[in-house]
Order: C-alpha cells, then structure tokens, then sequence
C-alpha cells in the first residue's frame, strides 16, 4: 500500500534533491521524494492532500532531552516563560512573585485534602532581578500543606514552613551551605544541591527519582514532541531498571505512541564493569521505538551551579571549582571498554575541564582500541574553546550544544559565572562547524522547553533573554541549523542512515509545519507553527491529541 | 520531630585506591559485637571478605554479627532516609564516600536529617600516591579538599614505602593538613575503637585511671574535679594530649547540667548526655614517639 503525500514545499535534507513537492511513503518507509509523476511510477498509490498547504520537513530530531519533561506538567509550572503543555495549553509565565504565589493559590484551591502537597517546577529568580523567594511568601499559599517549587535549573527548591517543620528543619542552629539561614536563624526555605532537595523534597510531592519517567509521563512526553515537530527523542540519563525498561517498551510499542525514544544509561550508582554489562544487556532489548544500549557518562556540574569544572582562570566571581562525577580512573576504563565492545557513550560535560578530560581519555582509548566509527558526542559541552573542537575533529568526536542555554542564562554567564569573554564563545557552533566536528544542538528538556526550531533560532541568533546578541561570531546560517536538528543530532546516535532526511529507504518521519522555516526572516524561526508529525508513515496532528 | 538517640555516623573519604574498602573490611572484623552499618555508593566496588557475608539480595547484604551493608547508588539522602526506617538501628554507621567526593559536603548533608550525627570524617590518604594525586592536573583540587575535610588523617600503605620516605611524606602532610592528626597504617590496621570508640560500651572500657598502651594507642579516662565548661574541657584536652585523636564521655557543666562531649579530631560537639552519665572522658591518642609500626 503506497501513500503519497503532497506539500506545499518538501524540505528534504537531502543534498542530492533538496526540495520536492510529493513523498511516497510505503510500510511506514520513504519510497521517495520527488513529483507526483516521478513518484507513480512505484505503482498504485492513494494520493494524501491532507499537507497540500503545509511545508514538510523531516521528522525533527532532539539529541539531548529528558522524558521527565512530561512528568512534570503534573506539577503546577510557573516558569518566567509562556510554556505549552502536554495538551496544548499555553501556560503564561509568571512575571513576578505575586504572580507565583497567585499561580499556587489558584492550584491550592484545587486541593482537596488541607495536607496533601503542592508540587510546583520552574522557578527562576534570575528574571526577578534576582530576589529570592522564601517560606513566607510560599506561607502566604498555604501553611497548612507542604508546597515546593523546583527552580527551572532543577538545583534548587524552595519550600514553605510547613514543608521545612515536617522535614525537621524549621530550626535555628544549621550549618550548611545548602541551607541559607534567614535573620532569626531559620531557614529562607531555599534548598540548594540535591543532597540538601532530597529530605524535604519527598514531602512536597517530588519523587523519589526525579529523573525517572512514569508511565503517562512518557505518554505525555511523546504529545509534547508532536507538538514540535519531534519524531525521534533521547531520554538522556535514565538507570534504566528492568521494569522501567519493560514499562517503555510497552509504552512505546504501543500502535498510536507517535515517538521514538532514545535512553542512554546513565552511569551512577553502578561500577564500570556493571555498567557495561547493563548496556550490553539493554542493546539486545532494543526495539524499533525504543532504541536501547547506548551510555551517558556525568563527568562534572553545572556552569550556573558552579558545580562545572573550569580550567584557569575559573569562574569570573571567583566561586571555587566545581565537582568531579566520575574519576579519570572510570571514565578511562568505561570508555576503553566501550571502544572495544562497540558500545556507543555520550558525555556530559559543561566545564572545558571536563571536556579536556575527555579528550585526553579519548585519545588514549583510542590508541588502545582504534574504532574507526565511533560517535562518542560531547553533551553540552558549553565552554569549549577552539584548540578542543580541533582535537574533537581529530579523536572523531561529534558534539551537542546546548543553544538554548545561551537564551535563557546568557546574561547570567556574562556578568556571573564565566565573565564576557568565554560567555562570547559559550556553544560555539560556528567553530565547531568551522573545524569539521559535526554538531546537533539542544534544548535539554525539561531545563529548556522541548522545541527544535527554537533551538535553531537560538543557535542563529545567540540573543539573550534581555535582548542582547551575545557572540555575533558563532551565529550559524539557517541551513546549518536545520540541518543540526535532523540529520545532525541524527548523526550523533548513529540514526542518520535512518532518519533526519527525507529520502529513498528511509523512515516515513516528517514534521508537518504551518510555515517555511526557509522562507521565514531568521529572526522569525522561533515563530513557525507546527501543525504536528507523521512517524512511521503514521500521522499524528497535534489538534488531536 | 524524632527525639531517639541519634545513630553516629563516620564518613570515610580518599581517593580511589587509598584503602577505603580495607578499612571498611578491617572495622567489620573488629566490631566486637558493636551493629554497623556500612553504607558505599555501589556494591560492586566494595569486595566484601566473602567470609564475613550472610545473605545477600538486590539493596543489603547481611554480614556476620548482625551487621549490614547498603549501596545507596545515585541517591545517598534517599537511602539513608530508607536506612532510618529499618529496625533495629544500627550502633555506629560508616559511610564509604566515592573517590571523588567531597566528604565534608556529605557530611554536611546527613547533619540534616534528624536521625543521624556526624562523628567524623576519616580521609585515608596512600602513602605511595599521595603526593602525585595531590598534584594532578585534574583531580589535584579534589584530593586537597578531602584532606582538609578531614577530622582524622590514615596515612596508609605505610608498608609499601621506606622509613625514610615515611617521614617525610607525613611532614608533608603534616603541612597540607596542618592540625589534623595524621595517623600512620599499614592495611589500615587501626584499632577500631579510634573511629568507633562510644563511651558506656565495653569497648574501651578502662577501670583506672591508668593509661593503657596498645598497639601505638594510648588510651585514658579523665575525671574533672567538678563542673567545667564543657567546650573549654574538650579544648583542654586538646591542648593537654599530645597526639589525642578521639575523645567522648561526660562533664557536669558550669549550669549544673550533664554533657556529653565527643571529639574526633578538631571536631568537638557538645550534647545533653544521657540521664544516667557518669562523669568521665575517655580519650585516644596517638603515641607520639612512634613513627612506622613494626612489622608488615
């Protein structure tokens, strides 16, 4: 049974034709791509008008997100930005404090029970001029149930009263710098670093694993990805239990689970060895939707959380140097085994210390166990200077920037963490693309909404949220970034025979869009309405989720 | 808010191959009927002596003596929050800190929850290595802040270099470290009662007032004439006992109240005491004339 679909315009991504007006999908795969008379000649077909007037591009590609996005709109979200949920509602952001607080009384009300808690996510008092927010003005909601808010960077909570006296900490006497003290000695309510979230953070709601995903929020998160063009998604550090395994592969096999997800490892908690031979299990359990047996490797912090490993001169405010998440021990020991068994390891570095670490453990890897094909993508790898993207060339390496951060925390970089020079080269896609590394760019969902194009704006445009282009020499072209969203991130999990073109042989994985991303004034990328996405051939409009 | 005694806790920190896992195996084969828990962040990475394992599953594995060991994997608050919860409470609880990590930050985040006191931190630091970890180009920082997060310093592996190297090693680390006492260990072959020492316990237990000498160890009880401030006694002590490593017991303090006082290292913490306190301070100390224990 053929299928053939028109368009208004087919961006294809393929070099050879990169335009078209009509697809042919067979099985859920690309016959081709071409004109309507070139395309009958793979025989019957029924022609589909439904995209007549749309543009269609191929499936978007996110190479660094987490599934957790759609277990947190079960929390109140009162993030500083507008943000669409799951179902399509556009949460307005919460410009102010008042306008926190009046987000959580309305979901208070909401509440039966006087002592169930009142979980909320994505609080950034960086757009509040930086004032913070304490227990009082979470104590105005309700100070009879615990009520928490997860800030946007997910290393910090803030929580009422009530929340800190069933924890056990609505004390004087507390010395840790986690728990800042207010003038009568108590607690703010502010909670910095996991460690010091964890004890209270069970009794506002949070889980007991933030990163894992449930059920309906892999359900949840696949709606969140047709929504934006997004046909294939990592799920970037999940432990990956048996019966979370079990649960994904159920959820995804499912006929109308309209993603297909991407978990890597992640490599807390376990040995090296342990590691290893988890994923070596998981590849074997691999399923066309659920695509298993690849590792995440944590090798340092985060920059806005001075938990990032920097080089000299380190962080411009003089915060002492970040944490180490894995020794160079382990890391060289999980990247030699990877290397000699095939196995496929993305990092997380943001610091360039971190990333030099890497480097230096690739290197050597590599003299042990030449691997001529490898991919091992440096993610996020924010602060990357260009004597190390030449290295990444060189090793084979392919990266993930994270573009989005340059949006949302560019500000914070230049005047706090890294100062204006290396806050200039933070996601340097340009000298990236320029040293022959391939790129895909990210947004780190939930730390940054899920959406491609705006990933893509981001890259093209380097603004920050107060308006400032920050770093005109790393912009990159339109197409580059179009190109960095599909068969780029494509590329970095080994999926670019596969997806992230629309071409013979392929799957049937289109975003369906409203306008033409190449067309439209780049400053405008962000704007393009997706109107939602055919995966497998099948199709999923976003109006119908 | 919970008010059961709190179970102490010592957190264990050094870099990779310094000798945690030995101490761990050393303290669980001299308990002496003393309930530990050993906590470690995976199981894999502690080879338990296979004699000393009961039973085993998934989260715990069972040891001889009614002690226990968890891995508390990505989540430590979490698991120790679950550890809480399982009865019957250990008596002294060992927290293994990964190779990497900061044991004071660790130490800072237990002394949240209510159930539990931080007693020390002992950082093991290897003789062999020491000084090039400390000067590495990338883990050169880490290991610096481990030891100056300690309370108790083990040199280990003092076996594997010369007399000579010995000491000067141990001034050096004398100078990184600056007050910290630095206790010198071979197979981290320590006397269990310098991490785990709990006065009311049999473990040292002395009668007299005499000072027992074992094993390079010397250990005392003092009885103050009447009440002191019980900060200024412990400072004394300090100031009094060459070498002290370890000291805890009770004082009737200048208000007429009784205090416990426990000090592992420079830290010093000040409790009510137990309603049936007897006056009395036991304390450890290093000998000072010694340098290498004979031997292995």
């Amino acid at each position: 049974m053929t299928t053939i679909f028109s368009a208004r315009k087919i961006i294809t991504m393929n070099p050879s034709r990169p335009q078209a007006t009509h697809v042919a999908v067979r099985d859920g795969r690309i016959l081709g791509a071409g004109t309507l008379k070139e395309l009958a000649g793979w025989g019957d077909y029924t022609l589909d008008e439904t995209f007549k007037d749309k543009v269609i591009m191929p499936g978007l590609v996110e190479g660094h997100s987490h599934a957790m996005e759609g277990t947190l709109w079960k929390y109140t979200y009162v993030g500083f930005f507008d943000r669409m949920d799951p179902h399509g509602k556009i949460w307005t952001g919460a410009k102010d404090i008042d306008a926190v607080i009046d987000r959580l009384v309305e979901a208070d009300a909401q509440i039966e029970q006087d002592d169930a808690p009142l979980p909320a996510w994505s609080l950034d008092p960086i757009y509040f001029n930086n004032e913070r927010v304490t227990r009082e003005d979470l104590d105005r909601v309700s100070t009879t149930r615990p009520i928490g808010i997860m800030h946007a960077s997910g290393h910090i909570l803030n929580v009422n009263s009530k929340a800190l006296e069933i924890a056990g900490l609505l004390k004087t006497g507390i010395n840790n710098p986690g728990v800042p003290l207010g003038k009568d000695g108590l607690p703010t309510g502010e909670l910095k670093g996991p460690d010091v979230m964890t004890p209270v953070g069970i009794h506002v709601g949070f889980d007991r694993d933030m990163l894992a995903c449930d059920e309906q929020g892999l359900i949840d998160f696949a709606k969140l990805c047709v929504r934006s063009g997004v046909t294939t998604a990592t799920d970037l550090a999940a432990r990956l239990p048996d019966e979370a395994v079990n649960m994904m592969l159920e959820v995804t096999a499912h006929k109308t689970y309209p993603a297909r997800i991407v978990p890597l490892r992640f490599h807390h908690g376990v040995t090296p060895d342990e590691l290893i031979a988890h994923a070596e299990k998981l590849k074997t359990q691999s399923t066309d939707r659920l695509r298993l047996g690849m590792i995440k490797v944590v090798v340092d912090g985060s920059i806005q959380g001075f938990s990032a490993r920097l080089r000299w001169p380190g962080y411009y405010n003089g915060a002492p140097n970040g944490l180490w998440y894995i020794s160079p021990e382990h890391l060289q020991h999980v990247i030699n085994a990877s290397l000699e068994k095939g196995l496929h390891i993305h990092t997380h570095t943001n610091g360039d210390e971190a990333t030099e670490l890497v480097l230096d453990c690739m290197e050597e890897g590599l003299l042990q166990h030449p691997a001529p094909d490898h991919r091992f993508t440096l993610q996020h790898c924010q602060l990357a200077d260009s004597a190390q993207f030449r290295r990444m060339a060189k090793l084979g390496m392919c990266v993930n920037l994270f573009a989005n951060h340059h949006f949302y925390w560019g500000d914070e970089h230049y005047n706090l963490t890294v100062g204006p020079e290396r806050a200039t080269r933070m996601n340097a896609c340009a000298t990236a693309l320029k040293n022959g590394v391939p790129m895909a760019i990210h947004s780190d969902a939930p730390i940054t909404p899920l959406g491609p194009l705006f990933t893509a704006w981001c890259a093209v445009n380097r603004l920050t949220s107060s308006g400032r282009t920050q770093g005109e020499y790393e912009k990159i072209e339109l197409s580059e970034a179009l190109y960095a969203i599909t068969l780029g991130a494509a590329y970095t999990l080994k999926l670019d025979g596969e997806i992230g073109s629309i071409e013979t042989g392929k799957r049937a994985d289109f975003a369906i869009l409203e306008d033409d991303p190449e067309q439209v004034d780049p400053s405008k990328l962000k704007d393009v309405k997706v109107w939602g996405t055919v995966q497998d051939g099948r199709i999923f409009p976003a109006a119908n989720l | 808010m919970s008010t059961k005694p709190k179970t102490p806790l010592t957190v264990i920190g050094g870099y990779l191959g310094s000798g945690k896992t030995t101490l761990v195996n050393h303290l669980l084969r001299n308990a002496d009927g003393k309930r530990l828990a050993i906590l470690v962040n995976e199981f894999g990475e502690l080879q338990i002596d296979a004699d000393l394992i009961e039973a085993q599953d998934d989260d715990v594995i069972s040891l001889a003596g009614g002690c226990v060991c968890c891995s508390y994997g990505n989540d430590l608050i979490m698991a120790m929050m679950d550890m809480s919860k399982m009865g019957p409470c250990p008596d002294h609880i060992i927290l293994e800190a990964s190779g990497v990590a900061l044991p004071a930050a660790i130490a800072g985040s237990v002394s949240l929850l209510n159930d539990f006191a931080v007693d020390g931190i002992v950082v093991l630091a290897d003789a062999e290595t020491i000084r090039n970890r400390y000067n590495d180009k990338y883990m050169g920082d880490t290991v610096s802040r481990q030891l100056s997060d300690a309370d108790m310093v083990l040199l280990n592996k003092t076996d594997l270099v010369s007399t000579e190297d010995c000491q000067t090693i141990h001034a050096w680390l004398s100078d990184v470290t600056s007050q910290t006492p630095i206790i010198e260990t071979s197979r981290c072959a320590i006397p269990a009662a310098v991490l785990l020492q709990d006065f009311g316990r049999s473990d040292i237990a002395p009668a007299t007032q005499d000072a027992h000498q074992t094993n390079n160890f010397q250990t005392t009880l003092r009885v103050p004439d009447g009440p002191v401030d019980p900060n200024d006694y412990a400072i004394q002590l300090l100031k009094e006992i060459p070498g002290l490593v370890r000291a805890k017991g009770f004082v009737t303090s200048t208000d007429g109240s009784s205090k416990t006082i426990q000090l592992v290292g420079q830290r010093i913490e000040i409790t009510p005491a137990p309603a049936d306190a007897t006056t009395g301070v036991v304390t450890i100390s290093v000998c000072q004339a010694s340098s290498k224990p004979d031997g292995e």
